[in-house]
């Protein structure tokens, strides 16, 4: 079942939040999850293998590079749910 | 060069007695247990249902998402790293590269290894978490807390089992000594209070299983001693190069002056009944320190309460001080804190730094009956008053594998 873009976004914040500190509030579509949030490398591993548990989709490791803002990562995901 | 000297300007500590250098102190000078029986319902598989987990959890001192990252005894390290660099006045503003961590663990980040193996297990290598080598690898406290100050001498951790925390503040000793470094943040952190390591000690028949009464069951040159408690938590101090402390007004609390490291060549886990690798680890850190016996007025045992090791080591001491172990108040604190492995040598001599500033020895608690083997001048039940004027002290510590460290330290 196709997932809505509000719906990957509410989820992803939760996640960012539980795995990097980061606030729900500060996390937003453009945000760099590097420069804007400090997500960091490994942390970035975390946030994609919740994402695969919780949207039940599967982000391969040579696309994880491609998703640089939450943006992407929220576009992705709700394409692979199509 | 001239001589370096160097100074203890920093104390830290999160121990089974508090979650600071004050409290821990405050309740092993009143002779308080910090032993308990365990609440996890893994104790029912093993002979030994107690140990002696930290005072305070570190969540109460810790955000949530730094805790996650940090094996346990990361924690123990960052808090106990924090509160001796406030104590040291925070000196932000020293020259990074002169600055040097060392901090031993003595078996690593176990609790992360096992908790990730179990998960590998049951969900799969996907769901391993990525922080899971820098959790368990046993530079990790002091990698990170070499990364919080930005540290940039040289970050170490030597392991040597139970020596481990006495060889990383000797390691850091000798870097200020050498000119390496100015000031260095060393100790010592364990946290193995999980099933493997304690199953591992029972199997040895190295733990007490005093089950019925756990706060007696640490009791070292006690007749009826049983095996050591396990305890977890640490203990750091910052050491300084006497000029430097001086130069930037810092508490000077005392200075460190010597070492020695010696090594059995006997067997992997039993003390050499003699404690020929003891004694003379004793004559060198004199000898290092340019003190002799006669100057020694207290010392932190290593007495873990184990048949063998209490005595051994009591004998050795015995002949390493002569005549002049009479004026010596040798104080077991493992009677109270149980044992912190890679922790131990650390906690306890930051203890020693208590004991030189307040002048009082901290009590052995739990000897109803003296061994009569033990023919050292043991503090009991009661802390003891330590002399005026300028004075000395020892810690001992020794780890499986036969490694001996002793440190000096006197007043200033």
């Amino acid at each position: 079942m196709a997932l809505s873009p509000d719906d990957v976004l509410a989820g992803l914040k939760q996640i960012v939040e539980e795995v990097a500190g980061v606030p729900a509030a500060d996390i937003e579509l453009g945000k760099n999850f590097t420069e804007d949030l400090d997500v960091d490398s490994l942390s970035m591993v975390e946030v994609v293998v919740e994402c695969e548990n919780r949207f039940g989709v599967k982000i391969p490791d040579d696309k994880v590079t491609d998703l640089v803002t939450v943006g992407d990562a929220v576009n992705f995901i709700v394409s692979a749910s199509n | 060069m001239s001589q370096r000297r160097v100074v203890v300007t920093g104390l830290g500590a999160t121990t089974p007695l508090g979650g600071n250098v004050d409290s821990t102190w405050k309740a092993l000078i009143a002779g308080q247990s910090g032993v308990r029986l365990l609440t996890d319902d893994w104790r029912e598989l093993l002979p030994v249902h107690f140990a002696a987990r930290v005072a305070t959890e570190p969540a109460e001192q810790m955000e949530r998402v730094e805790m996650r990252r940090l094996d346990r005894s990361e924690q123990f390290a960052l808090i106990a790293s924090r509160e001796a660099w406030k104590d040291a006045g925070s000196p932000d503003d020293i020259d990074k590269e002169r600055l040097g961590v060392v901090i031993a663990s003595g078996i690593g980040g176990v609790i992360t290894l096992m908790d990730q193996f179990n998960i590998l297990n049951e969900k799969g290598a996907r769901s391993v978490s990525p922080h899971t080598v820098p959790m368990l690898m046993p530079n990790g406290p002091a990698a990170n807390v070499g990364l919080e100050l930005h540290a940039k001498a040289g970050v170490h951790t030597p392991v040597s089992a139970c020596a481990s925390g006495a060889e990383a503040i000797g390691y850091a000793f000798e870097m200020i000594k050498n000119n390496r470094a100015d000031v260095v943040v060393s100790g010592g952190v364990e946290a193995a209070c999980h099933q493997l390591p304690m199953a591992a000690f029972a199997a040895m028949k190295a733990l007490s299983t005093r089950n019925d009464d756990p706060a007696r069951a640490s009791r070292p040159y006690d007749l009826d001693r049983d095996g050591f408690v396990l305890g977890e938590g640490g203990g750091i101090l910052v050491l300084e190069e006497f000029e430097h402390a001086k130069a930037r007004g810092a508490k000077i609390y005392c200075e460190i002056s010597g070492q020695g490291l010696t090594s059995d060549g006997y067997h992997i886990a039993a003390p050499d009944p003699e404690g020929n690798g003891v004694q003379r680890a004793i004559k060198f850190a004199l000898a290092n320190a340019g003190l002799t016996a006669k100057d020694i007025v207290h010392l932190n045992a290593h007495a873990t309460s184990t048949p063998a090791g209490d005595v051994a080591e009591a004998n050795a001491l015995r002949k390493a001080l002569g005549a002049d172990a009479d004026h010596v108040a040798v104080s077991a604190t493992k009677s109270m804190t149980g044992h912190l492995l890679g922790g131990a040598g650390a906690i306890e001599s930051v203890f020693l730094v208590k004991a030189l500033e307040e002048r009082l020895a901290p009590p052995t608690i739990n000897i109803e009956n003296l061994d009569p083997a033990v023919t050292v001048d043991v503090v009991r039940d009661k802390a003891r008053a330590l002399p005026a004027g300028d004075i000395a002290a020892l810690n001992d510590s020794f780890g499986f594998g036969g490694h001996n460290v002793v440190l000096v330290f006197n007043s200033i």
